[in-house]
């Protein structure tokens, strides 16, 4: 049953990992204001959703599965407050950290119509946080001797988000695919 | 067209041409040479027809500026 | 109906006594029988704004005067600041005011009306603004007290719901203001006893031209709505054969031919041409400028003004702008006349204020007045005889 439970847990943990991934490079294309993969606009947005939504169910199976399973050594102060762990320390308490970002950053958007344009762009500056502490968690909890593919698909998901970014910081991203003026934006 | 409860009623200070809102609903929308959305009617807050409003409130959703708005057809904005 | 051309009202430079105290109930009463209307440009019935506005308002005062042809409020703040105030106040006490602000824009002296507050402890904040064109529009004006830029909100929230400090706020134009100032002391059959019944009182005008020989007098002169254009323009000593057309309104307004010279400066006179009095701008266009040149000029300018808030006037108005110069060089392609039509239906409507409505608007008066011309542009002549003036 342990074994279930731990498998479980890394399980949940590294398909997480790839929503995340996914909903991190679909956000930057989204905010490019241009169609991929034959998405259409619409699309992408609403696969970036679905992918994070589902990466943050994913979460939180991970976390009670480990919870549950006692070879994690997993306590309820550990979902909450980062390093106060007892297995890896350090790395688990970025697994919290990340639980906690994402939390926020999930409520605020579903709540996006209350709290408005501006509160929801800044809170989701954060997701730029989010996914490297928790590939970094990823990496630093999840492997152990056989972990070989693990690294590679840490690698992978490294490139494609490396790679958006690159293109998010680069001068032809603006454009949108229209010429046009840029806006005086008020909120 | 059919007769709508509410008006489609976009947020110029938000808007910023994304587009996701005329893919969505043709129907109403299509964009202009900037991106921006127009609607099909020329009318400032086109009533939404009662058979696309799921359409017009996924488009609500989907827009990433929250610029879109579904409006009470009686509500009319003040000019 | 009254037959000197000037009555001075507003002008008149008389003192005429304390503030009259009115409650809410009688304001609505004076105002609905006397049939006031707006002297800022939009033309509302005041009695429609005093109704809908909420409980414990602030007010503001707006001489903005942000028209660029208009020279009418700078006057009146010279000339009779007190009675701008006498406004206010009458409006803070029937209304349960919060606050009370003048907006004063960068073109005007605040000197004079803040003498005046300081000498009747008034507690109207004055505050002079910079800001261009749009900066007068009702909620880049409310946007700006509030300490933010002047940038129009959305319609969909009026300011007479949420403004200033959040709170429901009435926006009111100076000359309007002043013109309730004596209507609270002499009554509604007074006021009405010069004027239109439909359109009722006086205005200001502010007369220019875009010569000095086809406007020697330009000014702003006090007169009674109702009033023939073509008398308003024999007072400023225009020389009419020297005319082509005028612009009544402002930038945003109608350009009517001098056939119109008999059309009452009213409502209901200006309605047959498309027209409305607006903020009382008349300007003269000379007989030598090419009136497409004037136009595109002006339309870029009205481009330029934009407060870059909304896509499609930020990117609609230079682009109708720079097809309309185009099509103002003699020899244009006649497929710029339909662009500048397409671009007008396209900017129509879109965006937070009424500046693109307002540009497409005196864009399609420019078209259908000037037809004639548009036709000899497009077969490589121009009639004027020298550069747009």
């Amino acid at each position: 049953m342990n074994e279930a439970l731990w498998a479980l847990g890394r399980g949940t943990g590294v398909v997480a990992l790839v929503m995340f991934t996914t909903t991190l490079v679909l956000g930057i294309a989204g905010r490019s204001g241009r169609s991929v993969a034959g998405l259409g606009r619409f699309g992408v947005n609403e696969v970036h959703r679905t992918a994070a939504l589902t990466g943050t169910t994913l979460v939180a199976v991970h976390v009670t599965s480990l919870f549950f399973d006692p070879y994690a050594q997993l306590r309820l102060v550990d979902v909450v407050f980062p390093f106060l762990g007892s297995y890896r320390p350090l790395w688990l308490g970025l697994g919290t950290l990340a639980v906690d970002l994402l939390v926020v950053v999930v409520a605020v958007s579903l709540l996006r119509e209350k709290v408005g344009p501006r509160v929801f762009r800044l809170v989701h500056w954060a997701t730029y946080a989010l996914w490297p502490v928790a590939m970094a968690h990823a990496i630093g909890n999840g492997t152990d001797r056989a972990s070989t593919w693990l690294l590679a698909l840490a690698a992978a998901c490294a490139v494609a988000v490396l790679a958006a970014v690159g293109w998010r910081l680069s001068p032809s991203y603006d454009e949108r695919g229209w010429s046009r003026t840029p806006r005086k934006v008020s909120s | 067209m059919s007769r709508g409860t509410h008006r489609l009623h976009v947020d110029w200070t938000r808007c910023d041409g994304h587009g996701s809102c005329a893919e969505l609903l043709p129907e109403l929308l299509t964009v202009d040479d900037w991106g921006f959305p127009v609607s099909r009617s020329g009318e400032r807050d086109p009533v939404v027809p009662v058979a696309l409003e799921a359409h017009a409130r996924r488009a609500q959703k989907a827009c990433p500026l929250l610029a879109l708005r579904l409006v009470r057809a009686t509500e009319r904005p003040a000019r | 109906m009254t037959s000197t051309l000037t009555t001075q009202r507003l002008l008149a430079g008389l003192d005429h006594g304390p503030v009259p105290r009115l409650t809410v109930e009688a304001l609505v009463d004076l105002l609905e029988a006397s049939g006031l209307t707006g002297r800022g440009g939009a033309g509302f019935p005041t009695v429609q704004k005093i109704r809908s506005i909420g409980r414990g308002p602030v007010l503001v005062g707006n001489a903005m005067e942000s028209e660029y042809l208009s020279h009418k409020d700078a006057l009146l703040l010279r000339a009779a600041p007190g009675l701008v105030l006498d406004g206010l106040e009458i409006l803070a006490i029937a209304l349960r005011a919060r606050r009370a602000l003048l907006a004063v824009g960068h073109r005007l002296d605040p000197g004079p009306v803040r003498e005046h507050v300081a000498v009747r402890r008034s507690s109207v904040e004055v505050r002079h603004l910079d800001g261009g064109f749009v900066a007068g529009q009702e909620s880049a004006l409310v946007n700006r007290l509030d300490g933010g830029p002047a940038l129009p909100g959305d319609p969909l929230v009026p300011v007479r719901h949420r403004g200033v400090d959040g709170r429901p706020t009435l926006v009111v134009n100076a000359e309007t203001l002043a013109q309730l100032a004596l209507l609270a002391r002499y009554g509604a059959d007074w006021f009405r006893s010069v004027g239109t019944p439909d359109d009722p009182g006086t205005f200001l005008v502010s007369l220019t031209g875009s010569t000095r020989e086809v406007v020697p007098h330009p000014g702003v002169v006090e007169v009674p709505r109702g009033t023939p254009l073509g008398d308003v323009l024999a007072s400023a000593g225009t020389p009419l054969p020297r005319a082509r057309a005028v612009l009544v309104g402002g930038y945003h307004g109608t350009w009517l031919p001098m056939a119109a010279l008999d059309a009452p400066l009213s409502r209901e006179g200006l309605a047959p041409y498309g027209a409305t009095p607006g903020a009382g701008v008349l300007h003269v266009l000379d007989q030598r400028a090419c009136p497409l040149r004037t136009s595109a000029d002006v339309a870029s300018y009205l481009a330029r003004e934009s407060a870059g808030q909304c896509g499609p006037c930020i990117n609609g108005l230079p682009r109708m702008a720079d097809t309309l110069t185009r099509l103002a060089a003699p020899g244009a392609d006649r497929a710029l006349a339909a662009e500048v039509d397409r671009l007008r239906g396209l900017v129509r409507g879109r965006g937070a204020c009424a500046h693109p409505d307002g540009t497409a608007h005196f864009v399609a008066s420019t078209m259908r007045v000037f037809a004639g011309h548009v036709e000899s542009h497009l077969r490589g002549e121009c009639h004027a005889q020298g550069r747009a003036a």
